[in-house]
């Protein structure tokens, strides 16, 4: 027999802390007493999120949401909710308080989150095209195909306000309307897979999850600017992904939704798969159609655009995979429903990897203009281990870094990039008290080097000449005048590189000197690391005074770099020391210090 | 498969749909979805997708349906399931390995108990209707 309710008590690590364990207890205790212990199950689950509202209760199957619930609450939850089968008033979240959510009527949750892009992803088999179908797929393709003439479509992406999410945030609707107004016999639709930057795997995930959705976006795209192939440009990489999608094309094409004569109306529409060998620049547009071609992946300058000459010189559509998986919506609820969901100028939602030092890592999707408290605390579950929040870096090696000044700016393409970041295609790594920002900057510059085609003067020498300035700053030898030279390499790069690519490279140095430039001084001048990542800059003692002998740091020790007899003092030779930090976790007498 | 017309693909959705909300019409009423994107599979699902094969097989239960599908967006808890049980909420428990696919089959399919330590909250409401 089913319980008639299940009480679902938060046990994630903010919560119990806040005395959720109690809570799960008197909910037990409670049920006993009052005789209904056959009706309800009180449940302890995984962290919930919204930590900072804990104790968190979710009363299912009504899915009630409960929160800063404490155990004195549990009587009334028992009586009230689980008895007379009526919610505790005061104890519901005011869902008012969700700003972004409150004018989509139809989304009548607590949840942050809004699904457009991932409505199919961890709902439907991916490899079943009769799933996609069961949850309105390809009934945006027929309305386009027997309902719609071509501008109407992009009437209703302009109403939609949807722009590229593949970084520059170009609005959508024109690029179609550009490529439509080209007349040309042969035009191409394609599908930037490609999603280098390091952290990030939204499209990756979308395409796995939902690879129809592509498909159905693609091929609306090809009727609406007149093309008749495509192709899904996708990192040899991602394995599972590209056998999602050459057995979603097979599927499309044996029900005649892909291929010739689509659904009997005469149009057709071809899609082909193109693996790109990893490289990062080969996302950028130019550079993916040389690949490609079978060229080498290098960017020309810009105009012309794709849009008049792209693929084989033809008009060409680029978007990314996140653009295309949210074209079916907006064909079927209107592009006025779409443009109801984010802000101003950003409309609908963004996905997001959400990675680093935060509790709940994952992937997720949220309307624009929700807040990065509302995703680092109420989404991901805070940080871990308790630490303080430092940075959330977003954009990758393009983007720059977000203080806690402002954690409350509502997160849009216009309010990142004021903030010296950018919305990028989604990764979002968020850093604790441990990281060090020039150690950061020094990572993603390094990233830069390799990445950097070499084509263009100021990426190629650029690049390596701030990651060599960064590592001397990293290693002690940094002095203030580096700091200047990289500003103005960096100022020079962002004017003259060829490409995104090199524009933005010095985006995450610069970024990081202006929010830290505490930490930059503290390397140069005082050579010392703040945050204790930087190996050069730091030295493990022993202190005399507290260490009893007990010989645990010595064997904890990787590199035999500590001596000493049991019971006798301790002392770290500095020349073996790796400064690897383990014997300061080790010591439990607070011996070890780092200086 | 013959090539679709659009009253074939309208009729297919009506009945794919109810097929997708209303299994009991087959018989198979209790469905295990596992979530199997690259980030699943690489924390394990695919050992778990088994144990929940050879679980059911041994406890002689005919009425399950396990399934695949992409990644729920939990990563922090990977493998991730749903379980769907009639006259239970479905949920989404997290951290699902091969030992706790088998308390799920024993304790909340056939017991109609949850678990404890492993239900995680659904990310965001269904915006499909
Ligand atoms: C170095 C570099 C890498 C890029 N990588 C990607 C990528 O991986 N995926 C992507 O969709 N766009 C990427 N872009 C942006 C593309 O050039 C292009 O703007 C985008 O595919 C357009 O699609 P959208 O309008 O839908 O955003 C990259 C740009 C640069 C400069």
């Amino acid at each position: 027999m089913a319980f008639k309710n299940y009480i679902l008590v938060c046990g994630g690590a903010g919560c119990e802390a806040n005395r959720g364990v109690d809570l799960y207890k008197t909910l037990q205790k409670e049920l006993q007493e009052q005789g209904v212990e056959n009706e309800a199950q009180v449940v302890k689950t995984g962290c919930f999120g919204f930590c900072e509202k804990g104790p968190i209760v979710k009363m299912l199957p009504d899915e009630t949401f409960y929160v800063s619930v404490k155990p004195e609450d549990a009587k009334e939850i028992v009586a009230e909710h689980v008895v007379k089968g009526r919610p505790v008033a005061r104890l519901l979240y005011d869902k008012t308080q969700s700003r972004t959510n409150a004018k989509l009527e139809d989304i009548d949750f607590y949840q942050k989150q809004v699904r457009i892009v991932l409505r199919n992803c961890g709902v439907i088999d991916p490899d079943s095209i009769d799933e996609y179908i069961a949850r309105d797929g390809y009934d945006a393709l027929a309305k386009v195909l027997t309902e719609m003439t071509q501008d109407q479509v992009i009437e209703e992406l302009k109403k939609s306000g949807l722009r590229g999410r593949g970084g520059a945030g170009f609005l959508t609707w024109k690029k179609w309307m550009f490529t439509k107004q080209v007349a040309s016999n042969e035009k191409y639709v394609i599908c930037n897979a490609d999603e280098g930057d390091p952290g990030a795997y939204m499209d990756r995930s979308t395409i796995e999850g939902d690879p129809h959705s592509i498909l159905e976006a693609m091929t609306i795209a090809g009727r609406t600017v007149g093309a008749s192939q495509g192709v899904i440009y996708i990192r040899a990489e991602y394995p599972l992904a590209i056998i999602r999608l050459e057995n979603a094309i097979k599927q499309a094409k044996d029900y005649g939704l892909l291929g010739e004569n689509i659904l009997g109306t005469g149009f057709n529409f071809n899609i082909e798969i193109r693996l790109g060998a990893g490289a990062f620049v080969c996302g950028e547009e130019t550079a993916l159609i040389a690949s490609t071609e079978g060229r080498r992946g290098m960017p020309i300058p810009r105009p012309p655009f794709p849009a008049v000459r792209g693929l084989w010189q033809k008009p060409t559509v680029i978007n990314n995979v996140e653009t295309y998986a949210n074209i079916p919506m907006i064909v079927l609820r209107g592009g006025d429903w779409f443009a109801k969901i984010g802000t101003e100028t950003s409309k609908g939602t963004k996905v997001f990897a959400l990675t680093g030092k935060i509790n709940n890592s994952g992937l997720i999707e949220v309307p624009m203009g929700t807040t990065l408290r509302e995703i680092i605390y109420d989404i991901g579950g805070g940080i871990r281990g308790g630490k303080a929040f430092k940075a959330v870096q977003t954009g990758g090696p393009s983007g720059g870094v977000i203080t806690s000044e402002y954690l409350d700016t509502p997160i849009d393409y216009e309010h990142l990039q004021k903030l010296g970041s950018i919305m990028g295609s989604g990764g979002m790594i968020v850093m604790d008290e441990d990281d060090c920002m020039v150690d950061v900057a020094r990572f993603y510059q390094e990233f830069c080097v390799d990445e950097s085609c070499g084509k263009c003067a100021p990426c190629r020498i650029g690049t390596r000449t701030i990651y060599n300035l960064l590592t001397g700053i990293c290693q002690g030898r940094g002095t203030m005048d580096d700091l200047q030279k990289i500003n103005e390499i960096g100022r020079a790069m962002q004017k003259a590189a060829l490409c995104g690519l090199g524009q933005t490279a010095p985006n995450p140095v610069l970024s990081t000197m202006k929010y830290y430039e505490k930490e930059y001084l503290a390397h140069i001048k005082e050579k010392k690391c703040p945050s204790g990542k930087c190996r050069d800059l730091v030295t493990y003692y022993i202190l005399p005074n507290k260490c009893i002998g007990c010989t645990v740091c010595a064997r904890r020790c990787p590199v035999g770099a500590i001596t000493g007899e049991r019971q006798k003092i301790h002392t770290i030779n500095q020349e073996t020391c790796i400064k690897c930090g383990e014997c300061l976790k080790a010591c439990k007498f607070s011996a070890v210090f780092r200086r | 498969m013959a090539k679709l017309t659009l009253e074939e693909l309208k009729k297919l959705r009506e009945e794919k749909r109810k097929e997708l909300n209303n299994r009991r019409t087959e018989g198979k009423d209790v469905q295990v979805i596992v979530g199997m994107g690259t980030c699943g599979i690489a924390a394990g699902a695919k050992d778990t997708f088994d144990a929940f094969l050879k679980e059911i097989d041994q406890s002689g239960l005919t009425n399950v349906t396990i399934r695949q599908t992409g990644c729920m967006g939990l990563c922090h808890s990977e493998p991730t399931v749903e379980v769907i049980v009639p006259d239970m909420p479905s949920v989404v428990y997290g951290n699902v390995n091969p030992d706790v696919a088998q308390r799920i089959v024993r304790k909340h399919i056939v017991g109609k108990i949850m678990i404890n330590d492993h239900i995680f909250d659904k990310p965001a409401a269904d915006i499909i209707k």
